[in-house]
């Protein structure tokens, strides 16, 4: 039995800092996959600057050849003189649509008339906060990751109600962005001043685990931003999603078989996912408490499946 | 510059007061406010006296509906500003954009404060706030360093105010769900940080155990002092090694940049700790208006007095203190 899909696949940006072939490497094969947006762009650190802006829209441009609507992410902590410079060369770039994921780009963008998308940091909980957006020319929105199922529905159906009709994005898959600092947490683990950090993270293609004193894996450290430890899995969640209205499940990049991971999701929003399906494609430990109103790290499933 | 103190309940406010605080800031008795504390914070009535306090004193209040107004609560948090405007407060701080626009359009005469939770760190972003929602007043957040606040404030569209002292957030204010990640409760839904209902000691034979929600945040050995276990301040281990991975349970002490931040215009210094005690607020505003008196009588020659550092000292975390990211190599 296959359906039309009626919930859009999203590719979050590279969270990690990967070398320049890596990231050719992954969007080349990401052109084929069936997702119908891709994020673009450096959104944690100001300091690696392997890919410049240029670089992204070339691979922009690839990918909308080869179908993808284009989203280039901006900066989620910006501190300096510098960072805003970047900001606004990334604002200004011409061709594709810019999700902001601060306030900064919020101001460049909605002053210049362009519309955009607003990204998770942004905080947006309630309708009257999505209406100022609206105003300001929001396309589309991502949902806080700590929001539940059910706030999520009832904060879509008030905005159908209030003629919000942006689509919404939640975060379906990846380790989940849960804090930015100043301090670059995988610099301090080298012990070597942000400053000069000498690019350590590139060598953490997936972040560095940070585990508690009994070998949990509470969180992930990615230079200046802090992940979950656990990689949020909302598959089984596709078909109540697009039920209630969200319109965009978001993945997030991951170095290794993604591919699987967004046939996955294929196969989910199309009412295909096999039952019993295996708990992970990758070696990885799953969360999806926040979905389910728990602690994000929680995983409903683990009970059942002992 | 005008000194702003924590103001946890009605004894604390007047300790603050009579101790030389220029404002005091508190927050009403539940969610809408991120120090949301059993036992802490205002009715409507104890807040009727306190401002009724500071005002005879020739002071200012400011009340925080700083978390965000969450899917099923929309009417909590704007009852609690038209609360807080009927009580005749002197200014709203808020962070939440919804919630700045309700207020914009329902009390356009109250000022509106930006608070540390809407994560403004550059003047692109104040001005959004500026010109969405007409805030007078931005609390920046604890991530930028002297020269960043230099570069902000030469531009800023706003008066800006700085965390002075208190407890050190490590993160970006506002955009921090790690709490929420371990317990369900974060500073943007309820107000919360490590909330204490999920805290759990044990004494083990590998020693004193403090976690959240049942993950181990820290274990102390014999003679070591044992902190709260806030979830960025505790010990973990990171590719072989195990230490305070994030930050040390350290405040932020910045008494020493007082006369540059003077320089550069700043309009506040801001005590955190509403969730301390009458005690802490009272000995804490006292040191920072002698500073200031001090500052202001001799700006070229201000040199914080070791007993006030000490003073301050024996009241923070850890009992020791930095200045955070002020401090460039403190990145």
């Amino acid at each position: 039995m296959s359906a039309t899909p009626t919930l859009q696949l999203s590719l979050g940006p590279v969270l990690f800092y990967w070398t320049r072939e890596h990231y050719a490497d992954f969007y080349r094969e990401a052109a084929d996959w069936p997702v119908e947006i891709v994020h673009l762009g450096e959104s944690v650190c100001s300091r690696r600057r392997d890919m410049k802006l240029d670089d992204w829209m070339g691979i922009g441009r690839e990918l909308t050849q080869s179908g993808k609507q284009v989203v280039l992410s901006s900066q989620t902590l910006i501190e300096s003189e510098a960072d805003l410079r970047d900001l606004r060369k990334l604002c200004d770039n011409g061709e594709f649509l810019v999700e902001a994921n601060d306030q900064s780009a919020l101001q460049r963008l909605s002053a210049a008339g362009q519309p955009f998308v607003a990204g998770a940091a942004l905080n947006l909980y309630n309708p009257a906060t999505l209406a100022v957006l609206s105003r300001a020319g929001m396309q589309r929105w991502q949902a806080p990751v700590e929001m539940s199922r059910d706030d999520l529905a009832r904060l879509l159906e008030d905005c159908r109600e209030q003629g919000i009709e942006a689509p919404c994005e939640v975060f379906a898959y990846g380790h989940l962005p849960l804090a930015w600092s100043s301090r670059c947490f995988t610099a301090r683990r080298y012990q070597k001043p942000k400053d000069r950090c000498q690019f350590v993270c590139q060598k953490h293609p997936e972040g560095l685990a940070l585990r508690s004193q009994e070998d949990q894996q509470v969180f992930t450290l990615n230079g200046i931003q802090t992940l979950s430890g656990a990689c949020q899995d909302l598959r089984h969640e596709v078909p109540d999603m697009a039920g209630m209205g969200v319109g965009i499940a978001r993945l997030s990049p991951r170095p290794e078989r993604m591919a699987e991971v967004v046939a996955a999701f294929d196969a989910a929003r199309r009412g295909e996912l096999p039952t019993p399906d295996p708990l992970s494609l990758v070696d990885v430990e799953i969360c999806d408490g926040y979905w389910h109103g728990r602690p994000g790290m929680d995983h409903s499933r683990a009970a059942s499946l002992g | 510059m005008e000194l702003v103190c924590p103001a946890g309940n009605l004894p604390a406010l007047k300790r603050a007061v009579d101790e030389g605080a220029d404002a005091v800031y508190f927050g009403f008795q539940n969610t809408t406010n991120a120090r949301q504390f059993a036992g802490l914070n205002f009715t409507d009535k104890r807040a009727r006296e306190g401002i009724d306090y500071a005002h005879a004193r020739g002071k200012r209040v400011f009340c925080a509906i700083n978390t965000y107004p969450q899917p099923d609560g929309w009417a909590m948090w704007t009852r609690a500003v038209d609360q807080a405007a009927d009580l005749g407060v002197d200014a709203l701080i808020m962070a939440d954009m919804g919630l700045l626009d309700y207020a914009a359009h329902h009390h356009p005469d109250l000022a509106r404060h930006l608070s540390v939770q809407g994560s403004a760190t550059s003047h692109e972003a104040l001005r959004f706030y500026h010109d969405q929602f007409g805030i007078k007043r931005a609390v920046l957040p604890r991530v930028l360093s002297m020269t960043q606040v230099r570069d902000l404030a030469k531009k800023s569209p706003v008066e800006l105010e700085v965390f002075a002292f208190g407890s050190l957030c490590i993160m970006a204010e506002g955009r921090c769900y790690l709490s929420s990640y371990l317990t369900g409760e974060s500073p943007n839904t309820r107000g919360v940080c490590s909330p204490a209902a999920h805290v759990r000691w044990e004494e083990t034979p590998k020693g004193l155990e403090s976690r959240l929600n049942g993950v181990l945040i820290d274990r102390y050995g014999e003679g070591e002092n044992a902190g709260y276990p806030t979830l960025c301040k505790g010990r973990f281990e990171v590719s072989g090694e195990t230490y305070h991975a994030i930050e040390e349970p350290t405040s932020l002490n910045t008494l020493e940049l007082l006369p540059e931040l003077a320089e550069l215009g700043i309009a506040a210094v801001k005590i955190e700790g509403r969730q301390r005690s009458p005690a802490y607020v009272s000995k804490v505003a006292g040191i920072w208006r002698q500073a200031l008196d001090r500052l202001e009588r001799a700006p070229g020659r201000f040199q914080p007095e070791p007993a006030w550092m000490t003073g301050l000292g024996e009241v923070s975390e850890g009992s020791t203190t930095t200045l955070g990211a002020y401090e460039r190599r403190w990145k």
